[in-house]
């Protein structure tokens, strides 16, 4: 039996480039045939870095809206902190910044190959000196295992608040597959004990209850140190990669919680494309209800280690107090980390402010094809 | 190939990344980038975080850049009034130039400036851009 966590999401956010080029377009470049592409990916258009953006800026501004809304935690933390210490003068304005103890960020576009990018982002943020800081890589689910990394941290109680994020300028070969489908975008998550204080309050957005992971050792996909483009197996991603970690790891949480499916108001999967998470759904008994805020990727493209946070952000911007999630990641190389999420009644007031994922979608500017190929030259 | 020094990059930081100015703790006046004398004469500051709002108050469109800056070329550069005060100039991000009016409401957002080579050090720090419509971050800071 998994150990029930008490932990939470205090702060989200996301964040996704303006920029955005049309699935007929880059097949009109290649000289492909549109219409095979969309309905095998259902993929429409996706969003494209302009040239000053990278896995660092975007990781910046998804987290300056997490900040933003776990300013939102309620007195609860202010009773808490006077209880925890007594002595202290210091005075408890709710959420502190400064009281982030780790950054990790999950990506497979870091800017450097040596000097971090979590480091730039903890000076970016203002969040002083005092926390600990890592880049993760594991193909797609470097956020995701981010997330679990700073979960683990704030339950033992080392740090008070941990700050996840996975994001990502992803990279696709000029007329490979992934051209069609790699884009840029991230999301952002500030982890804190879970709970209510004396008076009733919730200290979080929403409660991580359990996670678990599957790992192997899958050749389907890598990028080898100095090469530009990954390379990956074609069909060999589907069945023994992708659908195998996603759909065993999710069954695996279900045997260990005892929860069933349909237990969940919202479930959220990897999405490379379109039909991935569909069939995954479907194998699993999931519905289109449950899945109708946790699919992103038709108009943003898959973007690797952001890719399923960006689904959960989307969940969390539209989601009632009370309702569970289920969310479960895949990265190549394999494995799925899967997390079973309860939303509480103060998620409400954290949907009021900061740009939602829907604002991100709606301002967009569409680039032709030379113009893509311009601006992700720049950055990869 | 434009190389700058990291280090005198790294020193400037809290303006770059941050928009950190200071405050005269006399008179309260706010200075970015920051002053060592106020115009009341005190040398007493205090380090200060500025909003990072503003407004457009001229502009205009680079075509012929600097060399570290041509592969973003063109671009656009304003001078911008903050909210609290200080003007600066800064360029204004993911904008077409025709678009942009004087009295625009702007916000800090943190990109990428150059970078020296392939090799060098990757620079980063504020540009501004457009608020859209009904999307205002509502951020402190």
């Amino acid at each position: 039996m998994l150990q029930k966590l008490n932990i939470g999401i205090v702060g989200f956010g996301c964040y996704i480039p303006k920029f955005r080029i049309k699935i007929e377009d880059i097949a009109a470049a290649n000289n492909q045939n549109v219409e095979l592409l969309k309905s095998a990916l259902l993929i429409s258009e996706k969003s494209v870095p302009n040239k000053d953006e990278d896995a660092v800026t975007i990781a910046v501004e998804a987290a300056k809206t997490a900040i933003a809304r776990a300013e939102l935690v309620p007195k609860a933390l202010e009773n808490d902190a006077k209880t925890e210490d007594n002595n202290s003068n210091e005075s408890v304005n709710n959420f502190n910044k400064t009281k982030i103890g780790a950054i990790y960020m999950g990506s497979e576009s870091h800017p450097y190959a040596v000097k971090s990018s979590a480091s730039i982002l903890g000076e970016a943020l203002g969040i002083g000196n005092n926390f600990t800081a890592a880049d993760l890589e594991f193909a797609c689910k470097a956020g995701t295992a981010a997330l679990q990394i700073v979960s683990g941290m704030v339950a033992s109680g080392m740090i008070k608040y941990g700050l996840a994020i996975g994001a990502d300028t992803s990279q696709g070969a000029p007329g490979d597959a992934l051209e069609y489908s790699a884009s840029a975008g991230g999301a952002a998550f500030i982890i804190g004990k879970s709970g209510k204080d004396n008076n009733g309050n919730e200290k979080t957005a929403a409660n991580i209850l359990y996670t678990l992971s599957k790992t192997t050792d899958t050749p389907d996909f890598w990028r080898r140190n100095t090469q530009k483009y990954p390379t990956h197996m074609g069909r060999f991603t589907g069945d023994e990669a992708y659908f195998k970690h996603v759909i065993e790891t999710t069954q695996a949480m279900l045997n260990e919680t005892g929860f069933k499916i349909n237990d969940f108001d919202h479930v959220v999967f990897h999405q490379p494309n379109g039909k991935f998470p569909l069939s995954a759904a479907k194998t699993l008994g999931a519905t289109k209800e449950q899945l109708k805020y946790g699919i992103v990727v038709h108009e943003i493209g898959n973007t690797y280690s952001g890719s399923c946070l960006l689904g959960l952000t989307n969940v969390l911007e539209n989601a009632l107090p009370n309702q569970r999630i289920l969310l479960t990641s895949y990265g190549s190389g394999s494995g799925s980390d899967c997390f079973v999420i309860e939303t509480t009644g103060l998620l409400p007031e954290t949907q009021k402010i900061g740009k939602k994922l829907l604002n991100h979608l709606s301002n967009k500017v569409y680039v032709n094809y030379t113009q893509y190929r311009q601006m992700v030259e720049m950055i990869h | 190939m434009y190389r700058e020094s990291p280090i005198i990059r790294w020193r400037r930081y809290p303006e770059r990344y941050r928009l950190e100015g200071n405050k005269c703790t006399q008179c309260s006046k706010i200075y970015f980038p920051k002053a060592y004398l106020c115009e009341c004469s005190s040398k007493k500051f205090e380090p200060h975080q500025l909003k990072p709002r503003g407004k457009i108050l001229t502009y205009t469109e680079i075509k012929s850049s600097p060399e570290e800056f041509s592969e973003m070329t063109p671009y656009c550069v304003a001078i911008i009034e903050l909210d609290e005060g200080p003007k600066i100039t800064t360029q204004i991000a993911d904008c077409d130039v025709s678009e942009i009016k004087i009295g625009d409401e702007v916000e800090m957002i943190f990109r990428k400036f150059l970078a020296s080579g392939d090799e060098g050090i990757i620079h980063y720090g504020f540009k501004f851009k457009k608020v859209e419509e009904n999307t205002s971050l509502n951020l402190k800071n």
